[in-house]
Parts: structure tokens; C-alpha cells; sequence
């Protein structure tokens, strides 16, 4: 048995992101399981799920059983201009799952990169985030959007809450008939309502939509929002993952929070997206920070989907003894087995859901 | 090759149809046989009959790629989901009813006979009225004559079913008509696939008008 039969595709990635977030120098953050509700109560909409698990300890206060990283780590990192603090974790969260909607132990494991961000950090983790992806599968896609361009364009229209609220969850789901159905409705003028219908309908190569976007995008706000989006691209098409990268506005995050550039990765096999990460300037400004950050996190409870080689037994010898044998025989037995490579299950009557390869009696004859 | 959950019954066979004359035929859907799983190889389809309350599920949990389902399932279960086409066809509406003549007191709270809690508690949450949710499974109608609930929530179509039974429609909730929907994973690596299939779709709706 070798390392790789034994590992499951999520261990597996644990211990190879964790060498690659090293190498970038990205410092491991170890917290506690435990965070006082409040922390959650104020940010509620930042989490994924708004239900939290939670319980009082022993002098009354109320704690949560973590429910997300990003806000616990933005708690416990300093907040000064011109540093940066680059830390990756692995953690267990509780949260409601999307598919099963009742509450789940998530394994996830992700970086955060807080403090005087620059285009090369943005880029950095954009560029992490594909790599993250390649590490644990072969064939993936990450889909990048830009939340100002969005958000320009959006404000542009000059409509209530309600209205933009509702395109938010259009865009996502990329539905075109009901967008146009509620520009109507709102009698949105002809080319604030081709704009955002655009934004549904750009998706794709980046170089062609982003110059595209350029002809569409008229405020200082959409452009200079479009420029940023544009100067990244232009590092990542550099990298090996320029084929991999797509712009999709049905890629966003909440505008409270989030403000720059989001993305979100899938892997071929896996029905939902299993990264997912952006800019969060917003976020920070309401925890009263000064600098900004960026961070994702990568869902490996969604991997064991990739486990898709079923062993067909569960032992290659199954070592059927006596009560009367002796023990020491037993494990000389086991042990010349083991060392020649095979693994071996010593027991006294044949287990009913067991899948030997080999069955062999100490007492009699291998078969 | 292209996973396509139908809903099973009259809708479905329309649906087929129209995949049909998009080109994306199957002859073997409509032999006569006991066969869940229909494929097409050439055309890169495989077609297969689902409950069609079930097709959203196979969709968002990416057994289907792509699959056709009612508006009103989508607003009830709010699925993970890309919506890329309004098929037009299907038509009908969730609409509140109750006995001829109801009244609504605002006085007291609104008891509520549904099969779409979500559905129904969003609608009387937007006009922050309270209500009492009473989940049925079937025979909603019968629910206000009998005096369990003040209204109903549930799809009307014809109309005929809330006449003969002395009930009316008192509003509508929203317009209902089934819907082209997809997985977002699939989608990113079915791009073109998924695309080529909804451009032929969308020349086969037909408009109101």
C-alpha cells in the first residue's frame, strides 16, 4: 500500500496546498473552534449560510461553533499601513450545506492576504487560487468578475434597492428573459437595459469581453473599475492558466462586503463551484480596518467526489486463525505478509462485509 | 455528451418536442417501453423522465446537465442553478384563492393552505401580512371549504377545478412557465454544448403575440 492508494483526494490536497501556500510565503493561522457569537451577528451577510450553531459557556457568554476563517482572521491580524500579512489555514467550519440545507462539518482550507494590497498581491492570489485548482484536479475552470464594474454599472441605472437586488440574483443565475422583464417594469431607458443584459450575456474569453466591456462601460467608475480588471488579466495571461481563466459576471459576492475583483473555481466532475474568493475592502472597512484584503477558500469536503476509483476489496489477505493457534505465529504471519507488500486482516471467523483478495488459514491451506 | 432531465407527463412531451425540432431528436423516446435513458450519440444527448418536481435536484446536484422545470418549482426550492430560457410554454399561475365572496380581515391572521410554503411566505412577507402556514401535499381546494384555511396558494390554470368547487381567485402571486435550466459546473465545461442547444431552443419559443 503506498501513500497515494491511502490518501483520499482531500487528504491529498491538504498536504499539497499546504506546500504551496509555503512557498509563496503564505504563514499558517491555527485558531479555535469557538468564536463569540456577536462577530457573526454583525457581518451576518457575509457568511455563506446564516444559520450558526451555537451554545453559552460556562460564565454565559454565547459562542459559535465557526461557521467561516475570513472574519476570525481579519480579528486577530494587525491593521497597518504599508504591511501586509499573508496566512493560510485549514479548518473545519459548521454552516448549513448548500445541497443538503441542514448543517455540516466543511473542511476548508484557504489564504487570506490583509493589509496594503497592490495589483501584484490581487494578482498573486488570483493566480494561487488556479494553482490551488490544478493541485487537486486535472481538468478545472476559474471564472473571474470585477464586483466595481458591476456595481458602476448597476448605480448607473439610477433604481431603488429592491431593483438592484433583484439583478444581483438575475446576473447569477444568468437569466436574461427576467432581467429584460423588470427593466421593463422599472422602465429602465433602452441602453441602461442593454447594458446589463450585456453583463449577462459577456461571458467567456477575457480579452474578448473585456474589450467589449471597454466599449459598453462610459462612467469614470465603470472604467476605471474595467482597468483594474484588465491590468490583472493581462498578468494572468502570462501564466500557464491563461486557458483556464474566464470572465463571468455570474460570479458575484455581496456589495456590502465585497468590492474588487471575485472569482470562483470549478473542477470537471463536481456540480458546484469548489473555490471561491474576491476582494473584500468593504468587509474590512466595516471591522473598522484601515487596509484592504483579499483572500479565498477551497471547500475540500466537495472533493471526495473525485474518490471515483472503487477499490474492489477492502484487504488483499484476510488471515483466518483458531482460538487454538498460537498468537505468536499469528503475527509472524501477518508480519512477513505485510512486509512483502500486502495488507492483511487477521481474524477468527470471516467478516460479513469484508473483500479479501486472498483467503488463508494459519492452520491449513491459502486458498 | 449532454445529461437532459424531462419532466415526466403532458409538459415533458411538449418539451421533447421541442428539443425534436431543434435538432435534437431521439427516436427512441417515444417507443413504447419501459427504457428510463434515451441517447442520441450522433446528436451528444441523453434524454431521461423525471417527476417534474424533481428536475431542478438532477440539475443543481449535476446528475442532468441541463433539464426543463416549472417556475414555480425554482421559486419554491431556489436551486443552484443558471435559468437560461423562458420556454413560453406551460403557462399558468400561482395565484391566491378562496370561497366566492372571501374577505380579508387584517384583523387576524391569514390562515394559508399551500403546497409552496416558500413561495406563499415570500409573497405575504413582501406585504408583511401574517399568516399561517398550513403545508398540504394535495386536494388544496378543498382546504377553504372545509374551513382549514382562509386561502389557498397553488397553481391555477384553467380555473375550472376553483369554479366547480364555488372558489375564486381572490390575486396572482407570479406567472409560471417552464424554464430551460442548467448546472453551473456543466456549464463551464459543456460550454459550447450547452450554448448550441439553447440558441436552437430559443428559435423553436414561440411569443405571445
Amino acid at each position: 500500500m503506498r501513500e497515494k492508494d491511502i490518501l483520499k483526494s482531500e487528504e491529498k490536497a491538504v498536504f499539497a496546498l499546504r506546500s504551496l501556500y509555503k512557498e509563496y510565503g503564505y504563514l499558517p493561522f491555527k485558531m479555535s473552534k469557538f468564536e463569540e457569537y456577536d462577530l457573526y451577528v454583525r457581518n451576518k451577510d457575509f457568511l455563506v449560510s446564516d444559520a450558526v450553531i451555537t451554545f453559552n459557556d460556562t460564565n454565559g457568554t454565547l459562542l459559535a461553533l465557526k461557521p467561516d476563517v475570513t472574519l476570525s482572521i481579519i480579528k486577530n491580524t494587525t491593521d497597518n499601513k504599508g504591511c501586509k500579512e499573508k496566512v493560510y489555514y485549514n479548518e473545519n467550519v459548521y454552516r448549513v450545506s448548500g445541497s443538503t440545507r441542514r448543517f455540516k462539518e466543511i473542511m476548508q482550507t484557504g489564504l487570506e492576504c490583509i493589509g496594503d494590497i497592490d495589483l501584484y498581491d490581487k494578482f498573486e492570489v488570483v493566480y494561487l487560487a488556479a494553482k490551488s485548482l490544478d493541485t487537486v484536479a486535472e481538468d478545472f475552470a476559474l471564472d473571474i468578475s470585477h464586483m466595481g464594474v458591476f456595481k458602476a454599472i448597476l448605480d448607473s441605472t439610477g433604481k431603488d434597492d429592491y431593483f438592484k437586488k433583484e439583478v444581483i440574483r438575475l446576473v447569477t443565475e444568468k437569466n436574461r428573459h427576467e432581467t429584460e422583464r423588470l427593466c421593463k417594469l422599472y422602465a429602465l431607458d433602452e441602453k441602461s437595459e442593454q447594458k446589463l443584459l450585456s453583463v449577462i450575456d459577456l461571458y467567456g474569453d477575457p480579452d474578448m469581453v473585456i474589450e467589449k466591456l471597454f466599449t459598453i462601460c462610459e462612467s469614470v467608475e465603470e472604467k476605471s473599475a474595467l482597468s483594474e480588471l484588465c491590468a490583472l488579466w493581462e498578468l494572468l495571461k502570462k501564466t500557464e492558466y491563461k486557458n483556464r481563466i474566464r470572465v463571468d459576471f455570474s460570479v458575484i459576492n455581496d456589495m456590502n462586503y465585497y468590492n474588487g475583483i471575485v472569482f470562483k473555481g470549478f473542477l470537471n466532475g463536481i456540480p458546484e463551484g469548489v473555490l471561491a474568493g474576491g476582494q473584500y475592502d468593504a468587509l474590512m472597512e466595516r471591522m473598522k480596518r484601515v487596509s484592504g484584503a483579499i483572500g479565498f477558500a477551497l471547500y475540500l469536503d466537495l472533493l471526495e467526489g473525485l474518490n471515483k476509483s472503487k477499490r474492489g476489496y477492502d484487504v488483499d489477505v484476510l488471515l483466518l486463525y483458531k482460538d487454538t493457534t498460537d498468537t505468536g505465529k499469528v503475527f509472524e504471519r501477518v508480519k512477513t505478509l505485510t512486509e512483502g507488500g500486502f495488507s492483511v486482516t487477521a481474524q477468527k471467523s470471516i467478516p460479513e462485509k469484508l473483500r479479501y483478495k486472498i483467503l488463508e488459514e494459519i492452520d491449513g491451506e491459502g486458498k | 455528451m449532454i445529461n437532459i432531465a424531462l419532466p415526466k407527463g403532458r409538459l415533458g412531451e411538449k418539451v421533447y418536442a421541442m428539443f425534436e425540432k431543434a435538432g435534437f431528436e431521439c427516436p427512441s423516446i417515444l417507443e413504447n417501453n419501459r427504457k428510463l435513458i434515451f441517447e442520441n450519440e450522433e446528436k451528444g444527448v441523453r434524454y431521461f423522465w423525471v417527476k417534474p418536481s424533481d428536475v431542478s435536484i438532477y440539475v443543481e446536484r449535476g446528475a442532468a446537465d441541463i433539464g426543463v422545470a416549472g417556475k414555480d418549482i425554482l421559486l419554491e426550492y431556489a436551486p443552484e442553478i443558471y435559468e437560461l430560457l423562458d420556454l413560453n410554454i406551460g403557462k399558468c399561475r400561482m395565484a391566491v384563492a378562496a370561497k366566492s365572496g372571501f374577505y380579508d380581515d387584517n384583523e387576524k391572521t391569514l390562515k394559508v393552505a399551500t403546497k409552496f410554503v416558500n413561495i406563499a411566505k415570500n409573497f405575504y412577507a413582501s406585504r408583511c401580512r401574517d399568516i399561517d402556514i398550513i403545508k398540504l401535499n394535495g386536494s388544496i381546494e378543498i382546504a377553504p371549504i372545509l374551513g382549514l384555511s382562509d386561502v389557498i396558494v397553488d397553481i391555477v390554470e384553467t380555473g375550472t377545478t376553483l369554479r366547480e368547487n364555488d372558489l375564486e381567485v381572490v390575486e396572482t402571486v407570479v406567472p409560471i412557465s417552464a424554464r430551460l435550466i442548467a448546472n453551473k459546473a456543466s456549464f463551464k465545461f459543456k460550454t459550447a454544448e450547452i450554448e448550441k442547444i439553447v440558441d436552437s431552443m430559443k428559435a423553436q419559443v414561440k411569443t405571445d403575440d
